[in-house]
């Protein structure tokens, strides 16, 4: 017989263990379909980790991989934080993208100062107003959020398809179902030649800090964290819970909607369809793997980058397919689920004890 | 009058019955999970280990029904972790589907990749074949509509009938309900909560599966990357629509896949004028509308989404 304790006053160093052990978890456990597709175990560690952070080049790699994951992360764990689940990220990014190219592509001219702050502010309104109605779906009538966010990723993408094809293609595309490329002064800089590290991952970081400062030191940030703790406790607190949810709705869109400004302004230059490889999807597991805290998102976007990175490499050396990143990805958040419990229970081993028998709660 | 055309002709029922096939089976699955009172949103990832599973065996030289049969089991393998984790540990929900999702995509992937490194066309199998049967398949419209399916949607119907007389006429079926609305009083009863729960998950899943295995085995030949595109989460809008009953879900699945046969008829129409995008995207609204029109008087199972601890309540 198992028992779970719950532990009071956890310190935030033993908190910061789930994270770590559930990646080098996932990273052991990836061993065992790397040998199954007859790869060089140790030789295929080496791949990873050489091929993530062996030089300036793939460092810079590995950096403008996790610009997207920051923001995908942090619209994650603040919707997450109060209980609202968006699972829809990949579908706010790619508004943000269409709103930034719809913009940013000759539409309005102006110098790069009002430029950029203009598509993020445009990616960051699309992002949000699609959150927004999932949101109100659900502090309206009800609807389960994470069906209505999932099912909307679908529509998006098809969305975007469309107007890829018909009224935003590129003219001058060769046929591609591709956007018009960004003016000049809708992009954003790299940060060193011939590097793909770009000033997104600058904008990323703020943005992380503005919510780290936001939930701990806003009004909002309580609200939303009460609201999350308990909706009913929350509401007889006086604390306006459809407000706040329509709130994090927009904060939480409006994130996502930004990692697409800044993957088409930072490094594509145009719009595609498949501009993100599932970085809305994958954020929620930066999202737990950082324990829904800001700071932890930034960190863990690192790390699930530096797989993905490493993993394409290694891919590329030894032939084993390059799905074993996704797969890693996968396993760190079973695991940090798992060892969550480590955090929030004491666990003992005991025999079972008669328990007595049930009356309250027939029903 | 084209459009009373179209719902005339025994083609497009023979069509709407296809495309509910993998629905029911999916549909059902997430049903008796949640009847239990667990959300499975692993469905979309184990729909694509079933499609997998059950067309590698079959390439592999398993025979149909073996595929069917490895796909099930592939499905209940996952189930079992998804029960594992939010049963016993209590997890969240939600989460764990999520993690159950890319784990069982990324897993169906891989091996996928591994055992066929560079193909450009995928290989295909001698899939199942629509069924003869001899009287009810020739007679007019009602033959070519409902009885020339393959054998696979008459398997759907079948456990349609088979979940539906063990949920309401059995006392397993009674237990699982009953776990799923209120786990004490299952426990004062004596009976294991952590097993009928666990157990219903893998039943679930292992329908998912078949579900998966269908579009790879009867609708299509051949195994290819995204091909679920979202019908998992569409049968977790269609078990709340269909209010958690069997006989609604058959109802809802056969519903959507008229809609989807119907729009894509109606694309071949006027496909000139409106972009495919457009009928594309209608699927996933028409699930989000049903999800909507009954969100506000579902009657959610009650402990649904609640872990259960012994001896806590």
């Amino acid at each position: 017989m198992i028992r779970f304790e719950p532990r009071s006053n956890v310190s935030s160093l033993f908190s910061l263990a789930p994270p770590v052990i559930a990646g080098i978890t996932a990273l052991v456990l990836a061993a065992i379909p790397i040998a199954a597709a007859g790869g060089e175990v140790f030789a295929a560690y080496g791949h990873i980790f050489k091929g993530a952070f062996g030089s300036k080049f793939v460092l810079s790699e590995l950096l403008a991989r996790a610009t997207p994951l920051i923001f995908t992360g942090l619209a994650v764990s603040v919707a997450f934080r109060a209980r609202l689940w968006n699972i829809g990220a990949e579908g706010q990014l790619y508004v943000g993208a269409l709103a930034a190219v719809a913009i940013g592509s000759g539409a309005v001219s102006a110098p790069a100062y009002i430029m950029i702050p203009l598509i993020i502010l445009a990616g960051m309104i699309a992002g949000g107003t699609l959150m927004l109605v999932p949101t109100l779906l659900k502090t309206r009538l009800g609807a389960d959020e994470v069906v209505t966010t999932l099912l909307l990723n679908f529509v998006v993408l098809l969305f975007v398809q469309m107007m890829l094809e018909g009224p935003m293609k590129d003219p001058m595309g060769m046929g591609w179902p591709q956007s018009e490329p960004l003016t000049r002064a809708a992009t954003l800089p790299r940060m060193f030649a011939r590097m793909r590290i770009h000033w997104g991952l600058v904008i990323a970081l703020v943005s992380a800090l503005i919510i780290y400062i936001m939930m701990k030191r806003s009004v909002w940030g309580f609200e939303i964290r009460a609201t999350g703790e308990n909706v009913s406790a929350a509401k007889h607190a006086g604390i306006p819970v459809t407000s706040t949810f329509i709130k994090v709705g927009l904060i939480s869109g409006g994130l996502a909607g930004l990692a697409g400004v800044s993957e088409v302004a930072g490094l594509k230059g145009y719009l595609t369809a498949d501009i993100s490889p599932g970085f809305g999807y994958t954020g929620v597991v930066v999202a737990m793997l950082a324990g829904l805290s800001p700071v932890g998102v930034v960190v863990a976007s690192i790390f699930i980058a530096a797989v993905f990175v490493g993993a394409d490499s290694m891919s590329r050396a030894m032939g084993v397919s390059s799905y074993i990143a996704d797969l890693v990805v996968a396993l760190s958040l079973i695991c940090v689920l798992v060892s969550s419990l480590f955090v929030r229970f004491k666990i003992r081993f005991a025999r079972p004890k008669k328990t007595p028998p049930v009356v309250k709660g027939e029903a | 009058m084209e459009y009373i055309d179209i719902l005339l002709s025994a083609n497009f029922w023979a069509a709407a019955i296809r495309i509910a096939t993998p629905l029911i089976f999916g549909v059902l699955g997430a049903l008796v999970c949640e009847r239990a009172g667990v959300l499975n949103l692993g469905i979309e990832g184990i729909f694509v280990v079933g499609a997998m599973c059950g067309w590698m065996a079959v390439w592999l030289g398993a025979g149909l029904w073996g595929g069917v049969l490895i796909a099930a089991l592939a499905g209940a393998f996952f189930g079992l972790l998804h029960g594992i984790l939010t049963v016993p540990l209590g997890l969240s929900q939600h989460v764990s589907g999520l993690g159950i999702t890319m784990f069982a995509t990324s897993v169906s992937y891989f091996a996928y990749r591994t055992a066929l490194p560079d193909v450009s066309s995928p290989p295909r199998i001698e899939a199942f074949q629509p069924l003869d049967i001899p009287v009810l398949s020739e007679l007019p419209f009602i033959g070519p509509a409902l009885f020339q399916q393959t054998p696979m949607t008459f398997l759907a119907l079948a456990l349609v009938l088979l979940v539906s007389y063990m949920l309401y006429r059995t006392p397993l079926g009674l237990a699982i309900r009953a776990v799923g609305d209120n786990p004490s009083a299952v426990e004062a009863q004596g009976l294991p909560v952590f097993a009928l729960r666990i157990g219903a998950i893998m039943a679930g899943s292992a329908l998912m599966a078949l579900g998966g295995a269908f579009l790879t085995m009867s609708a299509f030949d051949a195994f290819f990357f995204g091909m679920i595109n979202g019908r998992g989460w569409i049968c977790i809008a269609l078990v709340v629509f269909a209010s958690w009953r069997p006989g609604k879900a058959l109802l809802g699945a056969l519903l959507f896949g008229a809609f989807d046969a119907f729009q894509i008829r109606l694309q071949n129409e006027v496909g000139a004028v409106i972009p495919s995008q457009v009928f594309l995207m209608i699927p996933y609204l028409l699930s989000i509308v049903a999800l909507v029109l009954v969100a506000r008087k579902a009657d959610y199972p009650r402990a649904l989404l609640q872990p259960y601890f012994r001896g806590q309540r």
